[in-house]
Order: structure tokens, then C-alpha cells, then sequence
């Protein structure tokens, strides 16, 4: 053992007066806030930020985070059934080609493109990737790289969906507000019902899933049903990004495949911390305002995110939202030994 | 994000061995460039299958070594003067040492997360890759020399003899592998490791040590790889990515983990993209290669040569 004078760190339960993981039964106005707080002043800067922002270049870069948060969100939803996913481009890619091929070639409105690219785009992703659901780690991190890719070059050389070109003059938000807001709710929506979601005995089978398929399997669970069903949340809400997206720029084109929608993503959701969700929105938040801000860099913002994602992995492979919340939830002090 | 001119995978890298340009009909031809094709191959996947068949350790970083040791061997020869030998090997060790130090300085920390080393080591890729290109390494000024000019005449196609050098390296290296395997103490540990890892730690055989110089050889491979197919063409960065692409769909179709499964994979691949340019159009090449590798896995995950073993670890 060793001499007198060396420490070590204790941690400690913040104390509240009860809780548990559904159940909060309260004492004081300080244990209110200590439980809202973090949750209602972010969302209420959320919902604030567009009039705030309004009409500057930064009302943009606060969609685009919106956009990347939703994509986020549809990869740690991949994870927590144990896909890892390393082409969350596909699902974008699939809700922005079907909203703006519906818009441009049917002329649907844009209130029946969004929804219709979102579940379509969806059940499209879902249909590809059950083939390959059985496939571990991996295997299946291979496929989902590949697909995006094999779509962009199908688009090129059948030169279907106009190929290279893209779908061009797509019909734009009636208003600035809707779009920001519509990312907005999509937002909040999907971080709070997926944070639930993972609660319910429906989460608790997607996690069992990860931690070991074959015990979920020898349960008599029928795993590949429920792995289908998270493809198709994480594709709708890929796909319902995507859809967004491309009424934003009114155009789509093969660039919506491309590597960054993966990258970005991925890098934003292993710095914030993966599991969480609100460490994939948290991310998102941080990463793209930052990427925004260095565009000077050009084509150095590729090579930015990578060692953002060796550096977060590297060092703190729990991710920010995890340590921020423990520091939140903890006593730290040292103790003698 | 507006969508500028996004990095994606191309076609490009069939340019450093294009054999489209002269496929036009013959079956001398056909033969002729569909074996050098399938060795160009096999030497981008052999390292690749190396690595991931000894540790595990899926090397995402691959083609971007293949593509730095093209780059360091001609920034050594063209702006420090050095000659051609001297550069070839000194980034041939640069790059092993690279991969070395890259499995003691990151991998180790993230030993045992599959998933984690995947991000790991495609993260490195993206650096290399991104800092090379915003670097402007591409184009026809940067072109390695062939190990020996001119060309021979086969059955009346002319034939460049760096190809045909092309396909001795590969075989070469194949046997060598398999000599180093079969015939060395290193290649035992490497084999033990593979077979059972936790045997071979209670005989002794240091898994972090094997999986270093695994990732080693499999680095300083990529850029033997490198150093033999650039010279048919310029270098261009988008090769980074496009060969951790072939060589992901060589070690899917004939088993990711084994030499020979490599080598089969890679003749199927390679003879069926020369058909696809012969056929129909160059542009299908990378359909043709992307395809495979997702109907490969959908349909017979274990790959062509796959073992029951090999199996369950993609199933």
C-alpha cells in the first residue's frame, strides 16, 4: 500500500431527495431546477436563437447544426442496436433524392414531398440494408461505407435522376421561418423521443441487442425484426434531414452521397458522446459552427474533422456530454489513502 | 454546407492502370490485361488482408499509405535529389515505421472496439488524404518512373514491361509471404496470433508487439503496392480512397483474412472489371466493384473461400 500523503478521487451522487429513471419525486424549487435546468434553458436558446439570429449568415449555420444534429441522432440510433453505421449519406441521400424527384418531376407540394421523402427514403434504407442485417461490426460498417457510394455512381452512369446535373429549381419554404423552425421541432422531437424510446421495454431490447444478440436470440426474440425497425426510425430521420436539405437549397444532386454527410456526423457524435443522443445534438452544435468558421480552410475542413474524431477518440473516448454530465451529477473530492 | 466539389470515391485510381484505354477487342488482350489488372489488385489487398487476417485490425488508413509512399517517393527524389532506390526504400521504412508507431501511438488505446478502430484508422486516411490533396499532389507533373522503360510485343499487343514486371512482384511477393508464414519464427507468432490469440499469449508471443509489426508490414506493403502501380500513370489523391476500396472488395469476395482467398478475389475482380470496360463502358468498373462486394455479403457473407470460422465472425 502506499505511504501517507497520496490520494485519490472520490466521487459522489449528487443528493436529491428520490430518484429514479422515470420518476422524479420532488422536494424544493432547488431540485426543480436542478433537474430543468439543463434541459429548459438550451431548448429555450434553441427556440430563441432563429429570431435572434434572424436574417444574419449565422440563421443558416444554426439549420445546417439542425440538419447535422437530426443526422447525428439517426447514427447513435444505429449504434445503440450495435450497427455502426459509416454511411449515414445513404439515408440523407435517400429522403433528399425522393422529396426533390417527387417535387420536380410530380410537382407535389413541399407539405407532401417532406413527409413522403421521409418515409419513403426510409423504407427504401430499410429495404437495402435488412438484406444485409445479419452482417457484425465490421462487415456491416463496410456495406453501409459502400452503398452511398455505389448509388452516386449508378445516378452517374445510368444518368438517371438527371446524373450529374441534379434536380434542379425544387420549390423553396414559403418562408424562413417554417424551414428553421420545421429542423428545429425535428430536432427536439427526435432527441426526446428517442432518449424515451431507449427507456421502454422496446429500448431495452435494442440494447440487449448490442450488449449480446444471442442472449436477446435465445430469449426468443426475433432480433432482425427489431434491427429492421431501428434502420427505419434512423433512416426516416436521415431521410427527413435530407428532405429538408434539399428544399432549403431547392436542388439535389449526387454531392448529397458524398462523404461529408458521413463524416460530420460521425465526428460530431464521437466527440459528444455516444449512447446519450444529446451528445450527437450537443456535437452537432459545436462542430458545425466551428466548421463554418474555419471555411476559410477549405478543403483542410475534411482533414479537421478526422483529427477531431482521432483526437476525441483518443482522448476522451467517453465523448463531452458524458463527462459534463457527471461533473453535473457528481461530487468529486480526494480522499486519503 | 454548400456542395462544393465533395471528395467522393472515383474512378481515378483505374487511371494508374487503365486498361480500358487499350482494351478494345482480342482475347489476347483481354488475357493479358486481365492479369495484370488482377495482380494490381491483389498487391493493393495483400497488405490489407495481412493485417486484418494477423490482428484484426482492419487498416482503413491502407490506401492512404499506398498513396503517401507514392508522394514521399517522389518528394525525395524530385526536391531533395535523392536517387530512385535510396527513396523508394527509405519510404517504403518510413511508412512501416508509420504504421507502427501508429498501432503503439492510437490503436492500442482502442484495442477490442471493432468499431472504434475503424473510425480510428478512416479518420487517418481522411488526414493524410484530405492535407495531401489541399497540398495539390495530383496530377501529370507527379509521375514515379517504371522500373524499366519501354514494352514488349505479346502476341501482337504491346505491352508495357513495368506490367509485366508487374505481375512477377505479385507473384514474388505472394511466395515470400507464404515462405515467411511457413518458414520463420515471426511468421509462427503472426499465424499463432491469428489462429488463438489466448494459446498463443500462454506460449509466450506478445500480441501488441504482433499486431505492431503486422500493421507494420501491412503499411510498408501498401506502399511496395504503390511504388510498382504508380508508375503507369500520374498520382492523383482521389487513389486514397479508391484503393482501401478495391482493396475491401478483393478481401470481401475471396475472405477477408486470408492470403489466397486475396488472390482469388482478386482475379475475379479483375477480370470481370476488364470485361466490363471491354464490354460495356469504363464507367461500370466501379459499379461492377461496388456491387460485388454488397451482393457478396448479402448473399454469402463468408466470402468464396469462407470457412465456418469466418462465418461467424461476419454473422
Amino acid at each position: 500500500m502506499p505511504e501517507g500523503g497520496k490520494y485519490r478521487k472520490e466521487r459522489l451522487d449528487r443528493g436529491i431527495k428520490a430518484r429514479s429513471d422515470t420518476l422524479y419525486v420532488l422536494a424544493s424549487w432547488k431540485d426543480l431546477c436542478y433537474l430543468l435546468l439543463p434541459r429548459v434553458v438550451p431548448l429555450g436558446l434553441l427556440f430563441i436563437l432563429p429570431v435572434v439570429l434572424h436574417g444574419s449568415y449565422w440563421e443558416k449555420v444554426l439549420f445546417y447544426s439542425c440538419i447535422f444534429g437530426l443526422l447525428s441522432l439517426s447514427w447513435d440510433l444505429m449504434a445503440a442496436v450495435g450497427l455502426v453505421s459509416l454511411g449515414q449519406a445513404l439515408f440523407f441521400g435517400a429522403g433528399a433524392y425522393m422529396a426533390g424527384a417527387l417535387n420536380h418531376y410530380l410537382g407535389w407540394p413541399i407539405f407532401l414531398s417532406i413527409p413522403a421523402g421521409t418515409l419513403g427514403g426510409a423504407a427504401f434504407c430499410t429495404i437495402l440494408l435488412v438484406l444485409v442485417v445479419r452482417l457484425r461490426g465490421v462487415y456491416f460498417s463496410i456495406v453501409t461505407l459502400i452503398l452511398p457510394l455505389l448509388f452516386a455512381h449508378l445516378i452517374e452512369t445510368l444518368e438517371i435522376l438527371e446524373g450529374t446535373h441534379g434536380l434542379l429549381s425544387l420549390s423553396p419554404y414559403p418562408s424562413g421561418w417554417l424551414a428553421i423552425y420545421l429542423a428545429i421541432v425535428g430536432l427536439v422531437v427526435v432527441l426526446f423521443g428517442f432518449r424515451k424510446l431507449l427507456d421502454e421495454d422496446f429500448g431495452m431490447i435494442l440494447r440487449g441487442i448490442k450488449d449480446d444478440d444471442r442472449v436477446i436470440m435465445a430469449a426468443g426474440v426475433n432480433v432482425y425484426w427489431y434491427k429492421a425497425q431501428a434502420i427505419f426510425l434512423a433512416g426516416a430521420v436521415g431521410s427527413f434531414a435530407g428532405a429538408l436539405m434539399t428544399h432549403y437549397y431547392q436542388f439535389v444532386g449526387r454531392s448529397v452521397l458524398a462523404l461529408d454527410y458521413t463524416i460530420l456526423p460521425l465526428a460530431a457524435v464521437v466527440m459528444g458522446g455516444t449512447g446519450s443522443f444529446a451528445g450527437a445534438v450537443l456535437g452537432s452544435f459545436i462542430l458545425v459552427p466551428l466548421s463554418e468558421a474555419l471555411r476559410a480552410m477549405g478543403g483542410l475542413r475534411m482533414a479537421l474533422y478526422g483529427l477531431i474524431l482521432i483526437s476525441a477518440l483518443a482522448a476522451l473516448p467517453e465523448g463531452i456530454f458524458h463527462y459534463l454530465e457527471r461533473k453535473y451529477h457528481q461530487f468529486e473530492r480526494m480522499v486519503k489513502i | 454546407m454548400e456542395s462544393p466539389a465533395l471528395p467522393g470515391f472515383q474512378e481515378n485510381a483505374l487511371k494508374a492502370f487503365a486498361p480500358q484505354r487499350a482494351v478494345r477487342e482480342g482475347q489476347v488482350e483481354i488475357i493479358i490485361y486481365g492479369v495484370t489488372n488482377s495482380v494490381s489488385l491483389a498487391l493493393m489487398a495483400i497488405g490489407f488482408s495481412l493485417t486484418f487476417g494477423i490482428s484484426g485490425l482492419p487498416n482503413f488508413a491502407h490506401g492512404a499509405f499506398y498513396l503517401l509512399g507514392g508522394i514521399l517517393t517522389w518528394v525525395f527524389m524530385n526536391q531533395l535529389g535523392l536517387p530512385y532506390l535510396v527513396s523508394a526504400l527509405l519510404s517504403v521504412l518510413l511508412i512501416g515505421a508509420l504504421g507502427f508507431f501508429l498501432y503503439w501511438g492510437l490503436m492500442l488505446r482502442l484495442r477490442g472496439l471493432a468499431i472504434n478502430e475503424v473510425i480510428a484508422t478512416l479518420a487517418v486516411a481522411i488526414v493524410i488524404i484530405e492535407v495531401l490533396r489541399w497540398m495539390g499532389f495530383s496530377g501529370f507533373s507527379y509521375v514515379l518512373p517504371p522500373f524499366v522503360r519501354g514494352s514488349l510485343n505479346i502476341g501482337g499487343v504491346w505491352v508495357d514491361i513495368q506490367r509485366l514486371l508487374l505481375v512477377g512482384i505479385g507473384a514474388l511477393l505472394v511466395v515470400l509471404l507464404y515462405l515467411f508464414t511457413r518458414r520463420t519464427r515471426t511468421g509462427f507468432s503472426f499465424r499463432a496470433i491469428a489462429q488463438n490469440e489466448r494459446t498463443a499469449i500462454a506460449v509466450g508471443i506478445d500480441p501488441d508487439w504482433t499486431a505492431a509489426l503486422s500493421l507494420a508490414m501491412g503499411s510498408a506493403l501498401a506502399v511496395v503496392a504503390g511504388l510498382t502501380i504508380l508508375p503507369l500513370g500520374a498520382i492523383d489523391t482521389e487513389m486514397g480512397y479508391d484503393i482501401l476500396l478495391y482493396a475491401l472488395a478483393v478481401g470481401i469476395i475471396g475472405g477477408l483474412e486470408s492470403i489466397p482467398g486475396a488472390v482469388l478475389g482478386s482475379f475475379i475482380l479483375g477480370f470481370s472489371q476488364v470485361l466490363v470496360a471491354t464490354f460495356l463502358r469504363a464507367q461500370w468498373q466501379t459499379v461492377v466493384t461496388l456491387a460485388a462486394i454488397v451482393l457478396i455479403l448479402a448473399v454469402k457473407p463468408s466470402g468464396i473461400l469462407g470457412k465456418y470460422k469466418e462465418l461467424e465472425e461476419r454473422v
